[in-house]
């Protein structure tokens, strides 16, 4: 009888999940076409018309005289519309419509239903973020001379040196903050605690000028280790906290009774802590990692914005166009930056397995 | 003997205390000059430079742990967790604590940070009719989007852990954790552009039409609602945070303690509610405080779709214009502290669970 | 316990060689860094000590090589194509002088500008598209003043005496000129698509009331005459603030227009708010407007002009600066496909005013070839190329008309010396509350509905006094 309802209540899941889950789809979905498509379509036509749809298709033109005075009711075939019925399309027999084609040329259009599928793909989007966008810079001979921007490899490592241990230092240093929190009492714990809290909710652009003074006078501007300790900074309260309330689960049996085996503090931290906190360090990894992969603010500030540091995101924040919006481009680079965090939860991902911690945890 | 053995240990001690901590300051010191100075392939150097960093933090406690296991074990016990927090606390002070500090000095002083006004930075803001606003659409954050995020991570969490596809739904959910702020600006203008014409790129428009509607300019012109059509694309960015977190929480409920339960013949819903749920509530607490403070502090996804037009604007993004944009220092920072004050339940709240789980 | 300690030590002591030996290494590193910062040293100490007059001016010591291998860092907001135009006029500076300028661009170009120079860290030179927000770092004294090295008679053989002015600005010891203008653009330009517009049988209007009639015609023949965004992101709003400037200046004095900008004149009297109606009679008539004031709102200002190059245009006149070409779709021909003409005058009694924005160059940080970069950039040289790949106008008098490629730009070069009154972009001047804050986001809320123009105009006077 449980065995049942289980295999039912499972079924009812599954389709629950996909519904939800397709709803989560559509908007990626919606890009992830957009940025195979040519760059004049994708602000003419929605995204879905590259699927079978029902569709107007002309089949027949029909030229009014140019005099014809649109103000009066037009006639056409010995019935007659009014010029807005004719702008946006109006039903006649059979199932066919009247649409202008062009009412200046007086070029009426007679269309009838149909499905129709929009297929102009194009890789254009993708080559021009990763080899560079083109730009016609005229001649003063009337001539145009194309002058190409830079590729994306240089930032990509530029992202990689920052966001590595810009996740690895603040993780770490955050669980022996957290371990010391939960299982080692010292004066001043409980406020430095509220202090971490408090930090949570400060917003990180408050920081940006009295520490660019002093990165300035510590010539630790522009620098890796700047940027490493700015975002190990901006993270440190909220995995602190993450850490803590993971780490104060763990069973203290254990700790003591290692204690009692002669182990330090930091022994059972590295042997033991650390490994059952797998689980968390890797979530809580994912979190750290996207926040320093997709920064633009910290990097701007404490790196800049020099073709030789430039970090992805300001390399595709330069792509959109000055002013202006390069929807297409920013599809395809959209897209390319999402890869490496995708992969790292790819990775990180098995880590999150049952059992691991058995029934060793107490809530 | 025995004296003169301890003050050799001793002199040792404040010998090694001193050399450990300046031999670390000076590597990290010369390995960053090293770097400073050398052009490297810049796929060498990132190698490298991952390297130190990650090796380098490891070597640091390591080294000061050591220093520490040299005093005489009743010193150990009072030192050691001074090592484990001192970094911690050291980059949080220097980097988070005195900028925030500096910040409430500012709140008292004029637009030039020249002199002292009093609270009347703090009587402007509260009679404003943008920053009532702002709160507004603060409160609105944190009601609809946190308790959906939280809501909705929760049930995909524990969907998912049923299902027979759980891989393949929780990268979809999490997937748009992984787009950039700009980027889901690009992806949501799909979705909610209006284009005057009969021809709609915008999904919600397109299907609005089709169903007969008139299209809407959705994150502009339909005050107070547009603020949940921004808040629509939080939950979608962020219910990833929450199901990662309390997918691995559910993980960690004992299955016997399930067994039990189904043997015993609870329903699963039941089972859900009566042993999930208590089960997990310290995971509950926090993911709930992280989102709450993150909608507090709301400020891309505003920055990105309306830039705070059309009544969108809220706390944060009102702080990052009056501080940066517009030079006004005071006013600026006063908004920063309305945003602490603000966190005061929060934090009240938190205590009072640190306080069970044992914390003085 | 032991194995850990021992090796421990090996790792100190081979720490301690790693330091020995990098000490030796940077110091050579350093040894080679300092030559040339000693030089930076000396040189700094010379301008003070003997006058520019008997080695000739920075420029022309920088043509000589004396600053060979220097750095400056340029930053300003434009990036894109912009970038590329920008590097390609400086390079011939950069090849003959062996200065190498550094241009960062951001597109949060006013805030970052202020972190860092509020972090001291600022760029050697940043430019600046509003000189309103430069005008607050030249209160706190973080500008240098570029009559120190510049000769005031050659500035003025250089530049109009209103840029000067409108680069003369008030520091805490007396007034500043704050900086060189580098390029300028023409903001009272209405746009057409122009074989549509002539094949439609449409006249380019010459005055407001035919303005009005021509766009009545087109909306008797079932077209939408104006095509209008504002969208900007966090700068929506700012289209709307030209045109109300552009008719400021067409109703009122320009004394009234500068009191206005200064904040005597507010935003609540008659004046402003006629200047605000007349605009309405387009901007609120929703035949008047493609897609309405809902498609106002949420078209990007970039995109707006785009329904006059479809076939047939579903929209007919677009009143922006000449910046905008640069948006509109690709393979257009200038005079054929598209052209302008003069946003036209409202009240006889005020002329023929044309609107500018402009680009100032300041400087933060006082070295020789910063002052010799600086001075490159009082040049009409230093825009040569751009000027010829079209988008920019220079507003230096040594700048050659025949640099200009085509008609279109030719004519507004000309048009800005027939000007009866030439005004600078009143919201750009304005303190960065209004001008970058209170009057976007007011014209902005007045146009979606949300306030109506009573409000507006409160909540935007409102920013003078933040």
């Amino acid at each position: 009888m449980p065995e049942k309802e289980r295999k039912r209540s499972s079924w009812i899941v599954n389709i629950v999940l996909a519904v939800i889950c397709l709803v989560w789809l559509i908007p990626t979905l919606g890009l992830f076409i957009s940025s195979f498509r040519p760059a004049t379509e994708i602000l003419q036509t929605g995204w879905w018309t590259v699927f079978p749809h029902r569709t107007w298709e002309t089949v027949e033109q029909i030229q009014l005289p140019k005099d014809l005075d649109l103000r009066k009711p037009v006639e056409v075939n010995g019935r007659t519309y009014t010029n807005e019925e004719l702008r946006a399309g109006i039903e006649i027999e059979d199932g066919r419509r009247l649409i202008w084609e062009n009412p200046r040329e007086r070029l009426l259009n007679v269309q009838e239903r149909g499905w129709g599928m929009n297929t102009s793909f194009t890789l254009e989007n993708y080559k021009s973020v990763l080899t560079g966008k083109e730009y016609e810079i005229a001649q003063p001979d009337g001539g145009v001379r194309l002058e190409k921007g830079s590729n994306l490899s240089r930032s990509f490592w530029n992202t990689l040196a920052v966001s590595i241990p810009g996740t690895v230092i603040p993780i770490l240093i955050a669980s022996f903050a957290a371990y010391a929190f939960a299982w080692m009492p010292f004066p001043g714990r409980k406020l430095i605690f509220v202090t971490m809290i408090a930090l949570l909710v400060v917003p990180l652009q408050v920081a940006l000028i009295p520490v660019l003074k002093d990165y300035t006078a510590l010539g630790l501007n522009g620098s890796l280790l700047g940027i490493w300790l700015a975002h190990t900074a901006f993270g440190l309260p909220l995995i602190t906290y993450f850490m803590y309330n993971y780490i104060s689960q763990l069973p203290g049996e254990i700790f003591e009774s290692a204690y009692l085996d002669g182990a330090s503090n930091f022994t059972i931290f590295t042997r033991l802590v650390l490994p059952l906190s797998v689980p968390a360090l890797a979530s809580i990894g994912i979190f750290q990692f996207l926040w320093v992969w997709n920064d633009y603010l910290v990097a701007l500030v404490f790196i800049g914005s020099q073709p030789d540091v430039q970090v992805l995101s300001m390399r595709i924040a330069d792509l959109v166009g000055s002013r202006g919006s390069d929807w297409h481009l920013l599809t395809a680079a959209a897209f390319i930056s999402m890869f490496m965090p995708l992969m790292v939860f790819f990775f990180l991902q098995k880590y999150f397995v049952r059992g691991l911690l058995g029934g060793s945890i107490k809530g | 003997m025995n004296k003169l053995a301890f003050r050799g240990f001793s002199i040792r001690l404040v010998f090694l205390s001193i050399l450990v901590p300046t031999a670390n300051l000076v590597l990290h010191g010369l390995i960053f000059l090293f770097f400073k100075h050398i052009d490297l392939h810049p796929l060498l150097a990132a190698a490298l430079a991952v390297l130190w960093g990650v090796v380098g933090i490891y070597f640091v406690y390591l080294s000061l742990n050591w220093v520490v296991e040299q005093y005489p074990q009743h010193l150990r016990q009072k030192m050691l967790p001074f090592v484990f927090v001192g970094p911690a606390v050291l980059i949080l002070g220097w980097l988070l604590v005195f900028p925030t500090l500096r910040t409430l000095y500012l709140s008292f002083l004029d637009a030039q940070s020249v002199n002292f006004v009093g609270l009347s930075n703090y009587v402007a803001v509260f009679t404003d009719r943008l920053l009532v606003t702002a709160l507004r659409n603060n409160l609105l954050w944190v009601v609809f989007g946190a308790t959906s995020c939280v809501a909705l991570g929760l049930l995909i969490a524990i969907l998912a852990d049923r299902s027979s596809y759980e891989r393949l739904a929780k990268t979809i959910i999490f997937m748009p954790m992984a787009i950039s702020f700009v980027a889901a600006g690009v992806i949501w203008k799909f979705i909610y552009y209006y284009q005057p014409g009969d021809e709609q790129v915008g999904l919600l428009n397109a299907i609005v039409v089709a169903l007969g509607g008139e299209p809407q300019a959705w994150t502009s012109l339909l005050q107070p609602w547009n603020n949940l059509f921004l808040i629509v694309i939080l939950i979608w960015m962020q219910t990833g945070f929450a199901m990662v977190i309390f997918s691995a929480a559910i993980k960690g409920v004992p299955g016997e303690l399930l067994e039990a339960a189904r043997v015993d013949g609870a329903g699963e819903i039941r089972i859900f509610f009566q042993i999930i749920i208590p089960y997990i509530k310290g995971t509950i607490l926090a993911v709930t405080t992280t989102i709450v403070v993150f909608t507090l502090k709301i400020f891309d996804v505003v920055m990105v779709m309306t830039g705070g037009q059309y009544d969108t604007e809220v706390v944060a993004t009102q702080f990052y214009r009056q501080f940066f944009m517009y030079r006004n220092f005071g006013y600026g920072s006063t908004l920063a502290i309305v945003l602490l004050i603000a966190v005061i339940p929060i934090i009240i709240f938190n205590l009072r669970q640190f306080r069970r789980q044992g914390g003085v | 316990m032991k194995p850990v300690r021992k090796s421990l030590l090996a790792v100190l002591s081979f720490a301690l060689i790693f330091v020995l030996a990098f000490t030796a290494c940077s110091n050579q590193d350093e040894a080679v860094d300092q030559q040339p910062a000693e030089n930076e040293t000396d040189q700094q100490e010379q301008p003070v000590a003997d006058d520019s007059e008997n080695k000739g001016s920075y420029l022309e010591r920088a043509y000589a090589g004396e600053f060979q291998g220097t750095k400056v860092s340029v930053f300003g907001p434009f990036a894109d194509a912009d970038e590329v135009k920008f590097e390609q006029s400086i390079k011939p500076f950069e090849e003959k002088t062996g200065i190498d300028i550094q241009y960062e661009s951001s597109k949060e170009f006013e805030a970052t500008i202020s972190i860092r120079v509020e972090g001291g860290n600022a760029p050697d030179i940043a430019d600046f598209p509003q000189p309103g927000l430069l005008e607050s770092f030249v209160k706190t004294g973080k500008v240098i003043d570029v009559r120190t090295f510049l000769d005031e008679d050659y500035l003025k053989e250089q530049y109009n005496q209103s840029w000067l002015d409108m680069a003369t600005m008030e520091g805490p010891d007396g007034d500043v000129m704050a900086g060189v203008w580098s390029r300028s653009n023409l903001k009272s330009l209405v746009w057409y698509p122009k074989n549509e517009f002539e094949a439609a049988g449409y006249e380019v209007p010459e005055t407001w009331d035919e303005l009005l009639a021509l766009s009545e015609q087109i909306a008797a023949d079932g077209d939408t005459p104006w095509a209008i965004g504002i969208e900007s992101g966090a700068a929506t709003g700012w289209v709307a603030t030209d045109w109300v400037e552009d008719i400021m200046l067409r109703t009122t004095s320009p004394e009234n227009y500068d009191k206005w900008v200064k904040g005597e004149l507010p935003f609540t009297s008659d004046i402003v708010k006629n200047a605000v109606q007349e605009m309405s009679k387009i901007w609120l008539n929703d035949d008047y407007v493609y897609g309405g004031r809902k498609a106002i709102v949420t078209t990007p200002f970039g995109d707006a002009p785009a329904p006059m190059f479809d076939v047939p245009p579903k929209a007919w006149l677009h009143r922006q600066g000449n910046f905008i070409t640069s948006f509109f779709p690709s393979g257009l021909t200038p005079g054929e496909d598209y052209d302008w003409f003069y946003f036209p005058p409202i009240d006889e009694q005020y002329g023929k005013p044309v609107l500018v924005g402009g680009d100032i160059m300041a400087m933060f940080n006082d070295r020789p070839e910063v002052r010799a970069v600086m001075e490159f950039f009082t040049t009409g040289e230093s825009l040569k190329t751009w000027i010829q790949s079209g988008g920019t106008i220079a507003p230096m008098n040594d700048a050659d008309l025949d640099w200009y490629s085509n008609e279109s730009d030719r004519r507004m070069a000309q048009l800005l010396q027939e000007a009866t009154t030439i005004r600078f972009d009143g919201s750009d001047q304005m303190p960065g509350s209004v001008g970058a804050g209170t009057f976007w986001k007011g014209m902005t809320d007045y146009v979606s509905g949300t306030v109506d123009l009573d409000e507006a105009m409160e909540e935007i006077q409102a920013g003078f006094n933040q």
